[in-house]
């Protein structure tokens, strides 16, 4: 058993091997490999139009690919059975690029949705965990009684956090979750997610285009282009690539004014 | 791994000293709760009060909250009570949780007698609020069309044509289909009452008059109502969530003019030619079943037909038409512009939109009958 568990926090959370994913006659994926770790946060960058989010959305499984294996908390995806796959759902939580919240329940039975669905939780418990989940992405208790139609961009970017977190999942997907926010909020997000991975110990698995976010919240970088991982690692062995994307992205004038 | 979470009492002399076993996560949340809620009732007045989590194995949100609840229940007292044993890895999470103010969650008010009435109220001001709704679009929409009398070539023809094609093409095998059979239906139960009195021929007459002045209109206006008006008050609710009605305006334009105007005009266009379609259908259905089944030859059939109806049965049902069109895309086009930003409310809306639609098509339809009836076609 101790064994079991070992292997477990030794071998990757999510092992991407060889996925091909194709949408018509062009190729979006094209035998893609990639490893997240445990406890880490990986950034994920790439030209607009690379496949970020078609590759999130792969590993989900709300794309279907042409060939290729995922295999998340040691699961393949593929040979699955339904329980392994709900055991699996349950403890990742996702976070939509549109925070894709009910939009006919409230903000607190919008976090309430998955703990009804998953746990056996007494109503007191699940609202007193609510205010909690609130608490910890930076809301105020009022907002949970709002339609999403009642927030603003950003709350609804956290209510979608809070919402991905209600199960207290070991892996999260966030899809550009700085997008749209202003550079203060886009700051506190990223303070917020490093502090959610020290207190939860979650993995986080992070599209982004925000420079800022690479530099202060993650890890770990790869980088996609031409269907593959172009690159992966630490922030400086980015700066010290090569390669002429690369070389624009982390050289241009706006990285330049971030790392000044 | 996971081992069954227990919470012990320790006699510790004067103090109320706990001590926290085991797994405590929310899988265990029912347990936890209960043994928690035994814990909150330990009486005394101890003068130190600790809760022991080093032995705790595993610590999830819900476990952490648990003991904060715990640690909060029983501060009542002078003695705060201590959390002891806290590891590296969960402290920040304690911490975290120990931030949370808990405040009561209001839930919503019980039904009651006054709410009940309250909400009568409320419905039947509605239907004001509704009246006058369909009122201001019609206005808003003959000024659009004013409008595009004075500058002609603001007008959406593409998007007209577009629309047309989509009630009008697009409709036409499933009008046609629905009002053959319709048709047969009627043909089939007039012969086969008529034929105990020997009435057989009369078939034709029923037939012709029912339905150029009543069923072939107001089946098919139903049916647009149900097919079309439903769709655009999808497409503008949609619009509407997305806020792309606002980015219309933003930018100069009129949504009445842009969106609502060429859907009318293709809605008004096309009912009419969908009624004469529907009608033919109708008759060419009631004319086969009336020889197939009731031997009527088609030339009898036709003969009497000409005999029996006169064109101003045809153009009483034809008249109707876009009027009846007018009032779908009226109400159609009122609805999409009401939606809020919930799913819930587009759903609600498209609902009112075709019950709307055939209610008012069906009260056009009773004073279009008393108006003919008292000039006489």
């Amino acid at each position: 058993m101790a064994r079991e568990a070992q292997s477990e926090t030794q071998n990757p959370i999510i092992r991407v091997r060889d996925i091909t994913v194709q949408f018509g006659s062009t190729r979006v994926l094209d035998g893609l490999n990639l490893d997240v770790k445990r406890g880490e946060i990986l950034g994920f960058v790439g030209p607009s139009g690379a496949g970020k989010s078609v590759l999130t959305r792969t590993i989900i499984g709300l794309v279907p690919k042409v060939a290729g294996s995922i295999e998340v908390f040691g699961v393949d995806l593929d040979s699955s059975n339904t329980s392994q796959r709900r055991n699996v759902e349950r403890r990742w939580g996702v976070l939509f690029q549109q925070g894709a919240l009910f939009s006919s329940l409230t903000v607190r039975q919008n976090i309430q949705f998955p703990m009804r669905e998953y746990l056996r939780v007494s109503q007191r418990l699940m609202d007193e965990i609510t205010m909690a989940k609130l608490t910890m992405v930076g809301l105020k208790p009022e907002v949970a009684e709002r339609f999403p139609s009642e927030l603003s961009g950003g709350m609804i970017k956290r209510v979608a956090l809070a919402r991905a977190l209600a199960l207290d999942p070991d892996l999260v997907f966030l899809d550009e979750p700085t997008s749209g926010l202003d550079p203060i909020g886009a700051g506190d997000f990223d303070e917020l997610v490093r502090t959610l991975q020290r207190t939860l110990g979650l993995t986080v698995f992070m599209v982004t285009h925000d420079l800022d976010s690479l530099y202060t919240a993650c890890d770990r970088i790869a980088v996609l282009g031409n269907g593959k991982i172009i690159a992966a690692g630490s922030i400086a062995d980015m700066q010290a690539s090569q390669h002429p994307w690369l070389r624009q992205y982390f050289h241009g004038k706006r990285a330049r004014a971030v790392m000044a | 791994m996971n081992s069954d979470p227990k919470l012990e009492r320790i006699a510790k002399g004067n103090a109320l000293a706990l001590c926290a076993t085991g797994t405590w996560t929310a899988s265990f949340a029912p347990v936890l709760e209960r043994m928690v809620a035994d814990a909150e009732k330990l009486a005394g007045t101890p003068q130190s009060i600790f809760i022991d989590v080093s032995e705790i194995a595993k610590l999830d949100t819900f476990g952490a909250w648990l003991i904060e609840r715990l640690r909060r229940s029983l501060t009542k007292g002078p003695v705060e009570a201590q959390i002891a044993g806290l590891s590296a890895n969960y402290s920040s999470l304690v911490d975290e949780v120990r931030r949370v103010r808990a405040t009561a969650v209001v839930d919503s008010s019980p039904i009651t007698i006054t709410g009940m009435l309250e909400q009568i109220g409320r419905s039947v001001a509605g239907v004001a609020g509704t009246v006058a709704g369909l009122i201001d679009m019609l206005g808003a929409v003959l000024a659009a069309g004013f409008r595009i009398l004075i500058h002609p070539r603001s007008f959406r023809l593409t998007s007209t044509v577009h629309h047309m094609e989509q009630v009008c093409w697009r409709a036409v095998p499933i009008i046609v289909l629905i009002t053959f059979l319709i048709g047969c239906i009627i043909a089939q139960q007039g012969i086969f009452h008529f034929r105990r009195f020997g009435a057989d021929i009369f078939v034709v007459d029923m037939l012709g008059v029912l339905v150029l002045r009543e069923i072939g209109v107001l089946l098919v206006a139903i049916m647009v109502a149900g097919r079309s008006g439903s769709a655009y008050t999808a497409e503008l609710g949609s619009m509407k969530m997305r806020e792309e009605i606002d980015a219309l305006r933003t930018m100069g334009f009129d949504p009445i003019e842009v969106l609502v105007l060429p859907r009318m005009m293709a809605l008004v266009l096309a009912l009419p030619i969908l009624a004469f379609l529907g009608a033919m259908a109708a008759l060419y259905g009631g004319g086969l079943v009336a020889w197939l089944y009731g031997g009527v030859e088609p030339e009898a059939f036709l003969l009497r037909l000409r005999d029996a109806i006169s064109i101003d049965h045809f153009i009483v049902g034809i008249v109707k038409a876009p009027v009846m069109a007018a009032v779908i895309g009226i109400v159609a086009c009122v609805e999409g512009l009401a939606v809020q930003g919930s799913a819930e409310s587009l759903g609600q809306h498209t609902t009112a939109s075709v019950v709307k639609g055939i209610f008012f098509v069906i009260v056009m339809d009773g004073i279009f009958a008393i108006f003919f009836a008292s000039i006489g076609m």
